[in-house]
């Protein structure tokens, strides 16, 4: 585990951020926070970045206690990205590295590989107030992984790219993992997750309300559900199985029908009962999106 | 520590590579330099010569007595009306008509010009005219222009200072106060620049967003102690560069003007009673200089600079904490200015009470102006000049200390939560409760 978040606790004066909150996030994996606006992801996020502490509970960094050590092994990218609007970028880019511990010099070369290999050489000596939203973005990310930290944090890194640039962040954050980088990544956009989580964690009013690897959680969102396309018309009554939604497709000759199997039903008893009576030409599970699952438990747990 | 000498290091290099910081540097000592240095050279210069046309009606003046290095005058004989129309086809600048009663009535002269005579030539035509007129009044009165000339005393005193032991010290309490005002108003006037140069720094990272970065990376005392002690070393910078321009420009400039054998060959050459008046008008324009170097002289120089050093630095430190804590409760400059105002208070308080510091460094004012740490920085320089006792000089350090220790306490705690605050509309009363967060 590269954090182990314990019985996390952090109250404001009106209101408590965080209640017990228990994580465990794993090694050189890419793990998603999730959650509604407000839910407590940034305040558990700063307390990861130290820049406030928990009231209650500890946090073990690969291991050891949290303590300011660790902030040399943590990339953090928050959601309000800023940079010195009047510093040049390569003049900014060392004195963040340095802030991370790097030396000048190891900084320098550093800087100048990942400016090569971005193409992005010319912005070297231009001060960041003349670069374009998207360049200070992709900038600001050369910022967060240039010391290679073991714990990458993302708040909504995709927010502000378009999509060109945002395929490029997401090969650079899959490389990063292949090279063993942990990742912990906040968002909304759920496509993302899908995309690139390997394990989630849902908070919703300051408690953490689902976690698990994302097959396994989507696993038990699996509502039974199967979507049938055939040929033919459904003549006799089907035991053990609910018929959800049956509709007409456009050609007219097919049909696509939902089934929801009852307890103690397998797949294989509806294709069963189906086979004698129609053509089947597509047969597949219904698995739950990230989008349903986060809809579904945050009304739950409100 | 190595975090903290980065920001340092930051605050300082952007601040010194500005272009405003190094005219700022160079433009105070240049006008310095000029007030010393224009007045002697406007005495000094070669003016054109003007010309001036004389009709003496009382026959006092003769041509040899009009003699002037500015004014080339000249006499002429004929009908007034009659000069007054070709004066300036003549090439005159200025015609003056001497009335026949002169020595009765002295405002019966009579310039005429084309143009608008400038207050200059008027001058110095009715001082030729009074001057010749006042010499003839006093030999009439039977008195000698010597016995005149000895009569117009300066009087100018030397006031001394004297220890309980009976140790005495020349002072010039004129020049003790320009020395103390200079000291407190460059003191009011660092604390206010590079106090507000604190807070815009600190609004600049969290109007930007920069700071959520910058302090995952370090801890939010150690981002504003740098940068408090980064834009401090700017303003030491600064007064350094002051101080040697300063000096190095008016020792130049002191040098070309006021050496002894020039201003002998200038008196020698022009031979006038004139010029030597005007050097010597000169030389007491730059009086107040020659107070200030007699002060210099008897005062303890290196307890000034010291204290200086010391009051400039726990003064602006005790002030630049507040003004970080504000920088960051707020989210723009505009936003900025009702809440500087509690702060800016004190430092106007403690240049009023500057004044009466000045007028009796004694009094009872002057004494807790002196020694409470909000007010000392600038009361306490002020008084120096005029001599302090020791014990007074100790307590008002250790509180100074003190009260920049407290203030920086407790500003820490307000920066630390404020820096992270958006959105919100801010209150004294919302402030003073983040003194009391935890963590």
């Amino acid at each position: 585990m590269i954090l182990s978040i314990q019985d996390v606790v952090k109250r404001y004066s009106s209101h408590v951020a965080l209640d017990r909150v228990s994580l465990e996030i794993p090694k050189g994996k890419i793990f998603g926070l999730l959650g509604p606006n407000g839910a407590g992801k940034t305040s558990l996020i700063r307390i990861i970045t130290q820049i406030t502490a928990p009231d209650e509970g500890q946090i073990l960094f690969d291991g050891e206690k949290l303590s300011s050590k660790h902030v040399e092994q943590i990339g953090y990218l928050p959601e309000e990205r800023g940079l010195y609007k009047k510093m040049k970028v390569g003049e900014q880019l060392i004195y963040l590295a340095q802030l991370k511990g790097l030396s000048r010099q190891e900084a320098v070369t550093r800087l100048k590989d990942w400016f090569i290999r971005l193409d992005i050489k010319e912005w070297w000596d231009k001060q960041v107030d003349d670069l374009s939203k998207g360049m200070q973005q992709k900038t600001q990310f050369i910022s967060t992984v240039v010391h290679e930290p073991k714990l990458l944090i993302l708040d909504e890194p995709f927010s502000g790219f378009d999509p060109i640039n945002a395929n490029m962040l997401k090969d650079e954050i899959l490389a990063l993992k292949d090279r063993g980088t942990s990742i912990l990544f906040s968002t909304h956009r759920m496509e993302s997750v899908e995309e690139l989580c390997d394990s989630i964690a849902l908070i919703n009013h300051s408690k953490v309300v689902l976690t698990g690897e994302k097959d396994e959680v989507r696993n038990r969102f699996k509502a039974h559900q199967f979507e049938v396309l055939f040929e033919g018309d459904l003549t006799q009554d089907l035991n053990g199985v609910d018929l959800i939604s049956l509709e007409m497709l456009g050609n007219q000759s097919s049909k696509k029908a939902v089934f929801k199997l009852q307890e103690a039903v397998n797949p294989n008893q509806l294709l069963g009962q189906l086979i004698p009576q129609v053509q089947i030409q597509k047969f597949q599970e219904l698995i739950p999106s990230f989008n349903d699952i986060f809809i579904q438990v945050v009304n739950e747990t409100n | 520590m190595d975090k903290i000498l980065l920001v340092i290091k930051r605050e300082y290099l952007t601040r010194v590579s500005k272009k405003s910081f190094w005219i700022a540097s160079l433009v105070a000592p240049l006008l310095l330099t000029a007030i010393y240095a224009v007045p002697i050279w406007l005495a000094t210069r070669d003016k054109e010569v003007k010309q001036v046309a004389i009709w003496d009606g009382s026959g006092l003046f003769e041509q040899k007595d009009l003699a002037d290095k500015e004014i080339a005058f000249q006499l002429l004989k004929g009908d007034v009306s009659q000069i007054k129309k070709t004066f300036d086809k003549q090439g005159f600048d200025a015609f003056a008509a001497i009335p026949v009663d002169i020595l009765k009535n002295p405002q019966g002269l009579k310039i005429y010009s084309e143009k608008n005579l400038s207050l200059s030539l008027k001058n110095d035509i009715e001082r030729m005219v009074q001057d010749k007129v006042r010499e003839i009044l006093l030999r009439n009165a039977g008195i000698s222009t010597v016995k005149y000339k000895e009569t117009q005393v300066d009087i100018s005193s030397d006031t001394i200072t004297v220890s309980k032991q009976g140790a005495e010290t020349t002072s010039s309490s004129g020049g003790a106060m320009i020395l103390a005002a200079i000291l407190g108003f460059l003191l009011y006037l660092t604390l206010l620049l590079y106090g507000s140069q604190v807070m815009n720094g600190v609004i600049e990272e969290k109007s930007s967003r920069i700071i959520e970065v910058i302090i995952s990376s370090i801890k939010p005392y150690q981002l504003m102690l740098g940068k408090i002690l980064g834009v401090g070393m700017v303003g030491l910078t600064q007064f350094l560069l002051w101080i040697v321009l300063t000096v190095g420009l008016s020792t130049a400039t002191s040098k070309l003007y006021k050496a002894p054998s020039r201003m002998a060959t200038i008196a020698n050459t022009s031979n006038s009673e004139e010029l030597k008046q005007s050097v010597a008008k000169a030389e007491s324009s730059a009086q107040p200089m020659e107070e200030l170097n007699k002060v210099i002289e008897s005062t303890n120089i290196p307890l000034i600079l010291g204290s200086f050093f010391f009051y400039f630095l726990f003064g602006y430190l005790l002030y630049s904490s507040l003004f970080a804590a504000i920088g960051s409760a707020v989210e723009s400059a505009a936003e900025a200015q009702q809440f500087t105002f509690p702060v800016m208070i004190p430092i106007i308080l403690a240049f009023i009470l500057a004044q009466f510091t000045m007028q009796d460094p004694d009094s009872n004012i002057a004494f807790w102006a002196s020694i409470i740490p909000f007010t000392s920085p600038i009361n306490m320089m002020v008084r120096l000049p005029y001599g302090v006792p020791a014990w007074e000089i100790i307590l008002s350090m250790v509180l100074l200390v003190g009260g920049f220790l407290a203030c920086s306490w407790l500003s820490s705690r307000i920066y630390r939560v404020g820096i992270l605050m958006y959105g919100k509309k801010m209150t004294w009363k919302e402030i003073s409760k983040w003194v009391f967060y935890k963590g």
